[in-house]
């Protein structure tokens, strides 16, 4: 049987592994079947701060963002996290940066609560985004932490906003400058900006300040210079 | 088996092994090599800010990466151990393989599905995101979000296809052979088996059926799946059948051959998920994996030990024969990645060492130090006796094995001193870039290490080509493997 034919096909070939499979993956996927998977219509409708990002972003880029999307709407931001998916699994962002935070090495002071099932039983986890190496810090709690300008800015030329920062340039995400994305640039901020919005207690989303808008900075200065001309 | 070869009747070399394809795809497999290392050099000149090609949307050092990791498997690997099959299944059982014209079409197919693959990564989601056509897509033409599965979803299944036709081609004269079977052969028909229900796994469940956490499971199966029972059982089946020869005496102990296979193949297909330790997969799942995992530690020391005690006596041959010490090489770099498996597997260490260089210096050692070491020395082997002339230059061999060997020794090290630095920088909570910037030192060495991994290739590359001239030029005769009268004087080789 040992040094069979038959003995090692069925045996070791077939057998083994479909012992395997069974306890190392049928086991989790029968324990997590009542665990809903989130379409990504679902994900942006129970998503408030995921939305208000969107928005953020059709106000700071709006041409470029009425040219890619047009207008506000759910449709789009859920078209917008799909295509920022995509991206960011084709440019092997995955090979760099981790999503999950783990229960070790003060990982929760760094980035935040622990990772836990339910967070990735959606579409946009399909295949799962745990990743294997970190050259670039854990993004699974990215969300807010940065405005939108950072993103672009980072995104066009890391070295502008991170000295030293190995990451590569990814000026094909606009259309020649940093205030300029394109339909993928604006896709892919928005999917940095979703991860881990849907924490229900988080604090980047709670403390977030956004960078003020360019007609919002003017506006200040000019009345900044009505008080002191008053005074 | 020995008595068995030297009955008269027996078919002779000519009769079996096709040698112009075996040459084929050794030549095949050594290109994608170069182009892996490539690849592998612009994602190191980029990590150490020496990238002058930094912003090329085509050269994305991302999609590079995986193109790195891609090619290597299935072009390198996936292609010299065709080659070396090719060559060793027909000598072994004594008959030619399924059909010729398979053989050939096999490559063709094969070499398609890998173009298809670096195309697909390379230009793939630039001419999704410029062509409206493309767009409207349902399905990504760009690399697939599985390690090692990047192999866009849309030639999945050709790959599949191809993977099962060489099941075919080779299960063909395997089946015909009677009675108990030779250590390789076990290792082969596993193999073959275990190939096509790997990439069938790893590459649509995750995709298809599964999400989330399951889905990391099935994940962790087909990297660790990829390299234990695709990778591994072919080299151990090769090394078992080419060491023998080479010393010209029979492997140490055929218990111990029994213990090494069974072991290995019912404990490293239960390894895969200590590849995600910490994560949201059950605990108890984690665990499982962690004894599965120090049980093939155990197995594969009894392999590494036949082997050993084989040698036992003839250790002058790892001097003056090149392709044992090829091998041997290989053989003392898979104790090393043992050794090193047995700590990182456990939950204390992989704390500290999980995303860190430790694994890509695992990983090189692996996969280069072993399995394409072992390769390699297949190749010096092989290639005089498939031309019939000797070698060229056999101080550029020498060149090409330390280079090599060295390379990827000053590498792996490198790597893996790298890997707790990094863990510790993480753990003491300063800033991202404090670690970055710690690790330069380090990666710039791993640059210089790469080039003389690749200098040592290109030594060989010049090597092979003179001493392919130097063959054509005595107009010597080719084996096809069909079913010509063998020429009286050619000897067959043992
Ligand atoms: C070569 C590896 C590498 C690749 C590939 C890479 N990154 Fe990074 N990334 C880094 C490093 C290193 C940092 C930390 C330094 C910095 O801020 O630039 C970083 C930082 C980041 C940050 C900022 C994190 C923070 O808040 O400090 C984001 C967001 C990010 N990357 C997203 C991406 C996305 C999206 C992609 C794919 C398009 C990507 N990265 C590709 C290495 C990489
Ligand atoms: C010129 C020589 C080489 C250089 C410069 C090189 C460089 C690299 C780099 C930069 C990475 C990415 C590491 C990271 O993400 O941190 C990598 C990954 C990898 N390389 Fe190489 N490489 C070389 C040769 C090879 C060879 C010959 C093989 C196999 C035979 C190989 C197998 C791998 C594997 C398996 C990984 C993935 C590691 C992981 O994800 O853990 N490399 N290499």
């Amino acid at each position: 049987m040992f040094e069979s034919k038959s003995g090692v096909f069925l045996i070791a070939g077939l057998g083994f592994f479909a012992f395997a499979f069974l306890s190392n993956a049928l086991v989790p996927a029968l324990m997590y079947r009542d665990l809903p998977e989130k379409t990504t219509a679902q994900l942006v409708e129970e998503n408030s701060n995921l939305m208000y990002q969107f928005e953020n972003l059709a106000n700071r880029y709006p041409e470029q963002f009425e040219k890619y999307y047009g207008e506000v709407t759910e449709e789009k931001c859920a078209e917008a996290l799909e295509l920022g998916r995509r991206t960011y699994v084709s440019e092997a962002c995955w090979h760099c940066h981790s999503q999950f935070v783990r229960p070790v090495s003060r990982e929760e002071d760094r980035w935040g609560p622990v990772s836990r099932t339910e967070e990735y039983q959606n579409v946009l986890q399909r295949p799962v985004m745990f990743g294997t190496r970190r050259i670039g810090p854990d993004l699974s709690r990215e969300g807010g932490r940065r405005g939108n300008d950072w993103h672009a800015v980072h995104f066009f030329q890391p070295t502008m906003v991170s000295t030293g920062s190995p990451m590569p340039a990814y000026p094909w995400f606009f259309d020649g400058s940093p205030d300029k994305p394109n339909k993928r640039g604006i896709a892919l901020i928005t999917y940095v900006q979703w991860l881990g919005s849907w924490l229900e207690s988080y604090p980047y989303y709670e403390d977030f300040k956004p960078i003020p808008l360019p007609e919002e900075i003017k506006e200040s200065i000019e009345k900044e210079a009505e008080e002191s001309q008053e005074s | 088996m020995i008595d068995k070869l030297a009955k008269a009747e027996d078919p002779r070399h000519e009769q079996l092994v096709d040698e112009p394809i075996v040459v084929a795809y050794f030549l095949l497999a050594l290109g994608y090599l170069a182009l892996s290392m490539l690849a592998g050099l612009l994602m190191a000149t980029q990590l150490v800010h020496w990238n002058p090609l930094n912003g090329i949307e085509l050269l994305s050092p991302g999609r590079w990466r995986m193109i790195h990791t891609n090619v290597v498997a299935y072009g390198f690997l996936a292609n010299a151990f065709l080659g070396a099959l090719h060559w060793s299944v027909p000598r072994l059982v004594l008959k030619p393989v399924l059909d010729r014209r398979l053989s050939w079409f096999i490559l063709v197919a094969w070499q398609v599905v890998l173009l298809c693959t670096f195309f697909g990564i390379v230009f793939g989601p630039t001419l999704q995101a410029n062509i409206a056509a493309l767009e409207r897509l349902p399905f990504s033409l760009g690399a697939q979000g599985i390690e090692w599965g990047e192999t866009p979803t849309w030639i999945d299944p050709l790959a599949l296809a191809g993977l099962l036709l060489v099941a075919v081609n080779f299960m063909g004269p395997i089946v015909r052979t009677k009675g108990p079977m030779y250590v390789s052969a076990w290792y082969f028909i596993a193999a073959f088996v275990w190939t096509f229900l790997t990439y069938a796994m790893g590459n649509f469940l995750p995709q298809y059926w599964l999400a989330g956490t399951s889905a990391g499971a099935v994940g962790g199966l087909f990297i660790h799946d990829l390299v234990g029972l695709f990778v591994t059982p072919l080299g151990w089946g090769l090394v078992y059948y080419f060491v023998p020869i080479l010393l010209q005496k029979p492997i140490w102990s055929h218990g111990l051959s029994l213990v090494g296979f069974w072991g290995l193949a019912f404990f490293y297909p239960l390894n895969g998920i200590h590849h995600f330790l910490y994560t949201p997969i059950p605990m108890f799942l984690q665990y499982g994996a962690i004894i599965s995992t120090i049980a093939v530690e155990m197995v594969v020391t009894t392999v590494i030990v036949n082997f050993f005690a084989t040698i036992w006596g003839s250790g002058r041959q790892l001097i003056t024969n090149l392709p044992v010490r090829w091998f041997y090489t290989g053989m003392v770099f898979y104790g090393l990645t043992c050794l090193q498996c047995a700590m990182q597997t456990t939950l204390t260490f992989q704390a500290l060492i999980h995303f860190t260089d430790w694994v890509v210096g695992h990983a090189h050692m692996v996969m280069f130090g072993v399995f394409s070491l072992w390769l390699l020395g297949i190749m010096t082997y092989l290639f005089p006796r498939l031309w019939r002339t000797e070698w060229y230059s056999k101080e550029l061999l020498e060149y090409h094995y330390w280079l090599s060997s060295v390379g990827l020794l000053v590498m792996a090290a490198d790597l893996i001193l790298l890997g707790p630095f990094q863990g510790y920088y993480w753990a003491s909570l300063q800033p991202w870039e404090v670690s970055v910037d710690g690790s330069q030192p380090f990666w710039m060495l791993r640059v210089f290490a790469g080039l003389a991994m690749l200098a040592g290739q290109l030594c060989f590359f010049y090597n092979i080509y003179m001493t392919w001239r130097r063959s054509r030029a005595q107009g010597v005769p080719v084996s096809t493997g069909t079913q010509q009268a063998p020429p009286a004087e050619v000897a067959p080789q043992a």
